[in-house]
């Protein structure tokens, strides 16, 4: 059992904490994914929650917004009082809690004040609204915050960095309108990753409206991959690891090279200095992308050689998953060049007709929505990218299609092998076969997959794998962008690691392990102690 | 297009047939031809009630002569439906078509052919700016189309002065009505031809294919290499150009040109569209559906005005006919995909 290694030793000691959980575990089918964790978070405190994905720490999060029914044995308490679990959704207002999540959960197509007021419109029993005192109360708010924002201005208009400000004064606001009754003691925020996306100055913002919260005595919980931040903004952090509470530390006096073991669990030999800069390996290749950039990619280049397996990594928000819908021409660049043989491409005009008429191939992660469509038959899908080598003068050839379809779903081992059968009846696995053979069969140079095996059962990951090694050993060039560790060392020659946007690391051969590439992520998102090897990205934060 | 959804019927499970017991075979072979066993019914129970008027040889004739300017109407609206977006502007167009032929033919006197033609012309014209409208500014073809379709018919009264307009060429009454072909009017075969024509194309070639993922999957189309926007376009095109034709016809079997009762044809449209895509190819806008729909719906409407029932009985049995279709093929949707899944 995990014992919270530290707590107690809290700059707040003695206090009453505002949640305290013993015990807590969740399973589901049968598997712990959340296994008897005890963890107190105290009033006034920053407190940060890290953790590779799938380590426990969202179910937890939804543990206590009522959205997950922990194992029996769970308990929690609250401002000193035991709670019934689980949660009945939505009670965690009457406790004080408030929670702003990463997709920060405003309607863009209404105003600043109308999206603070939102939680109060569904439970108002007033009849008309008073605009007026509304807007100078929303006034205040921002002043009191520090907050630049125009309460008639629409959401849709703001940055990022506004947007998030907005949702948590929201979060802040309704806390407090909340806490006239006596059970909701200090109050928490929970802030699941809300950083990702922003640029340095937002952070700044962010994290001193975080103070200002927690200095006024409310406890702030705070989910995030970034050792920089949590290192920076926290008091203490508690580490999750395969469902388990590692440890939960005191910031300040925890190095680097803990708190990264504590996540990925091993030790890892140094790597420092092995790699002084990052010069993507230039070849004679099937293309090489130059000066790639958008909203959050940063002049990444990077060539990519016929029968090679590329890997694009790093945490969420670096940006590497954006790179096979930018060069399809899914969305558009904003500067960037494509050299495929001898030809030069300009990267902002790409567009997949164009994409697709220089033999490149996509694969997007979001198989119902981007790359399949679920209601028509397996056949229509598999076949649409050749479609026309079966148009004759008297129309399509359908036995011929059928014939072909049939072939190929035996080849790529689809299982049931009917073409008949509407798409979203095969499993995930099956699914993203059928979407392989539907891309191979118009013969790609260059196979761009994200997320190839993202709900795909274990064995036809397998299957996928060998599909991926048998399209480059016939000479296509793939790139993968993927946040699976294990499925990268898998199948790639060579891995590019990102960090804010850039290329930070490129990995080759041996050194591409689960272990190395995680090891090399976490490092690469911990700037704020340049201990260890300097990127060609460290320092750089400011000019962003 | 947050209508795309609603305008997508059923899900096109096709069972396998060495997959499945026969009583399933049998359930899909009763709901794809659930149309055709309605239309026998309906025909069959009226016969016998009204033996002296309902099957005499002319009702059938003037049935299926008549009812061809809603079988093309129904044709040129599933094109746009396929393609996921609504065209409600079809029956405006169908209404400037024939005024077209009253004011230029019947009262100018310019040669019926080549009014036809300049129908023609102005139904893809028409076609051509409900697609800017839509594929330029983004706008929800919903809204765009029944724009477009009330501006047309305000344009009608307009260009007819308000009042019905004899003396159409007897060229095009002749070719449309007045000649038969095993006795029945030329414009029944003329439907007939639109849909099989219609048929072979959405499921006989590749664009048809390509229609049908556009209107499926905007996202996966465009992903695809498809040119959604070109398609699209092409759809509105080809949808004002069939209701342009539609409302050749319109003039061909009535031999005048009336500026108000063409408005009438959009409910029924819509109405056999949705309830064709419940049979033959259950989950697909399908032109053979559509086409036995269209004769189903009139029957019953006739056979009941025969019974004694007052005109207003058709707008209730096409509205009920609509509703009913879109439910039909929501709920065998769910059941399918539900089916599937536990495949």
């Amino acid at each position: 059992m995990a014992v919270p290694a530290g707590s107690g030793g809290a700059p707040r000691a003695g206090a009453l904490p505002v949640v305290e959980a013993r015990g807590v575990s969740k399973s589901f089918a049968g598997v712990r994914v959340l296994d008897s964790v005890d963890l107190d978070v105290l009033p006034g405190e920053i407190h940060g929650l890290l953790g590779e994905n799938g380590s426990g720490k969202s179910t937890f999060i939804k543990v206590l917004a009522g959205f997950h029914d922990p194992d029996p044995g769970s308990r929690l308490r609250i401002n000193g009082e035991d709670v019934a679990l689980p949660l009945p959704p939505g009670a965690f207002r009457d406790h004080g809690m408030s929670f702003v999540h990463q997709d920060l959960g405003l309607i863009t197509s209404l105003s600043v004040l109308e999206n603070l007021r939102i939680g109060s419109f569904s439970r108002s029993r007033n009849w008309a609204i008073g605009w007026r005192r509304q807007r100078a109360e929303a006034r205040r708010l921002f002043e009191e915050f520090d907050v630049d924002l125009d309460p008639a201005a629409r959401v849709a208009d703001l940055d990022g960095t506004q947007r998030a400000l907005l949702a948590i004064v929201r979060a802040v606001h309704e806390m407090r309108t909340l806490r006239g009754s006596t059970r909701t003691g200090p109050g928490m925020l929970i802030l699941d990753e809300p950083t990702v996306f922003l640029p340095e100055t937002g952070r700044r913002q962010l994290f001193s409206l975080m103070r200002e919260i927690a200095g006024g005595g409310s406890a702030v919980l705070f989910v995030s991959h970034d050792l920089d931040e949590v290192r920076e903004i926290t008091d203490r952090a508690t580490i999750f690891r395969d469902g388990r509470l590692r440890a939960t530390v005191e910031t300040a006096t925890v190095s680097d090279t803990e708190l990264v073991q504590l996540i990925i669990g091993r030790e890892l030999p140094d790597h420092s200095g092995e790699r002084e800069e990052v010069v993507p390996t230039a070849a004679t290749g099937a293309m090489a992308v130059e000066d790639l950039s958008d909203e959050r990619v940063e002049s990444v280049s990077f060539a990519l050689g016929p029968g090679e397996v590329l890997g694009l990594t790093g945490l969420l928000g670096s940006g590497f998953e954006r790179i096979p819908y930018l060069l399809f021409g899914a969305f558009p660049a904003a500067s960037g060049t494509l050299r495929k043989g001898a030809e030069v491409l300009s990267l902002p005009g790409m567009d997949p007709v164009k994409a697709i008429a220089h033999r490149m191939a996509l694969i997007p992660a979001d198989r119902q929505r981007d790359g399949s469509v679920g209601s028509v038959s397996v056949r229509d899908n598999a076949m649409l990218q050749v479609i026309d080598r079966y148009s004759t003068w008297h129309g399509l050839s359908r036995a011929r299609l059928a014939r072909d379809c049939q072939d190929t779903l035996h080849r790529f081992d689809v299982r049931p092998p009917v073409p008949g059968l509407a798409y979203q009846s095969l499993s995930g696995g099956n699914q993203q076969k059928v979407l392989l053979a539907k891309w191979l069969a118009a013969e790609p140079e260059v196979l761009l997959l994200h997320e190839p095996t993202q709900g795909v059962d274990i064995g036809a990951r397998a299957q996928i794998y060998d599909v991926v090694h048998e399209a480059a050993r016939s000479g296509c060039a793939v790139l993968c962008a993927s946040s699976d560790y294990e499925q990268l060392a898998a199948i790639c020659d060579r891995v590019l690691i990102f960090d804010r946007g850039r290329v930070a690391r490129e990995l080759f051969g041996d050194e591409i392990t689960k272990d190395r590439i995680a090891h090399e992520c976490y490092t690469l998102a911990d700037r704020a102690v340049p201990a260890g090897p300097v990127g060609p990205t460290e320092g750089e934060g400011e000019d962003r | 297009m947050t209508r795309t959804s609603n305008s997508e019927p059923a899900t096109d499970v096709v069972v396998e047939p060495g997959r499945s017991s026969s009583a399933t075979v049998a359930r899909s072979l009763a709901q794809r031809f659930s149309i055709v066993i309605a239309l026998v019914v309906v025909v069959v129970v009226f016969g016998a009630l009204r033996p002296g008027t309902f099957l005499t040889t002319s009702t059938l004739q003037g049935i299926l002569g008549s009812q061809a300017v809603l079988v093309v109407l129904t044709c040129a609206l599933l094109i746009p439906l396929t393609a996921g977006d609504y065209d409600l502007s079809v029956a405006g167009v169908l209404m400037t078509s024939q005024m077209l032929i009253g004011v230029l033919n019947a009262q100018q006197g310019m040669n019926i052919w080549l009014v036809i033609v300049i129908c023609l012309v102005t139904g893809a014209v028409i076609g051509l700016l409900n697609g800017a409208f839509v594929l330029l500014f983004g706008v929800d073809p919903f809204i765009v189309t029944l724009g477009t379709g009330t501006i047309l018919s305000g344009a009608v009264l307009w260009l007819g002065d308000s009042t019905t307009i004899s003396g159409i060429s007897s060229g095009l009454t002749d070719w449309v009505i007045v000649n038969r072909f095993l006795g029945v009017p030329l414009a029944f075969w003329y439907g007939l031809v639109i849909t099989a024509g219609l048929w072979y194309f959405l499921e006989y070639t590749a664009a048809g294919r390509r229609l049908l993922f556009v209107g499926r999957g905007r996202a996966v189309s465009r992903l695809s290499g498809l040119r959604v926007t070109r398609i699209r376009w092409g759809a509105l095109v080809a949808s004002a150009t069939l209701a342009a034709l539609a409302g050749i016809l319109y003039a061909g079997t009535t031999g005048a040109a009336d500026p108000v009762s063409g408005e009438a044809f959009l409910l029924p449209t819509f109405a056999a569209a949705f309830l064709g895509s419940t049979a033959i190819l259950p989950g697909k806008f399908n032109s053979w559906g559509s086409f036995i729909a269209v004769y189903f719906l009139v029957a019953g409407t006739t056979g009941l005005q025969m019974l004694g029932a007052q005109s207003y009985v058709s707008d209730l049995f096409y509205g009920g006919a609509l509703v009913v279709a879109v439910c039909a093929s929501r709920y065998s949707r769910r059941k399918e995909v539900r089916e599937a899944g536990s495949l």
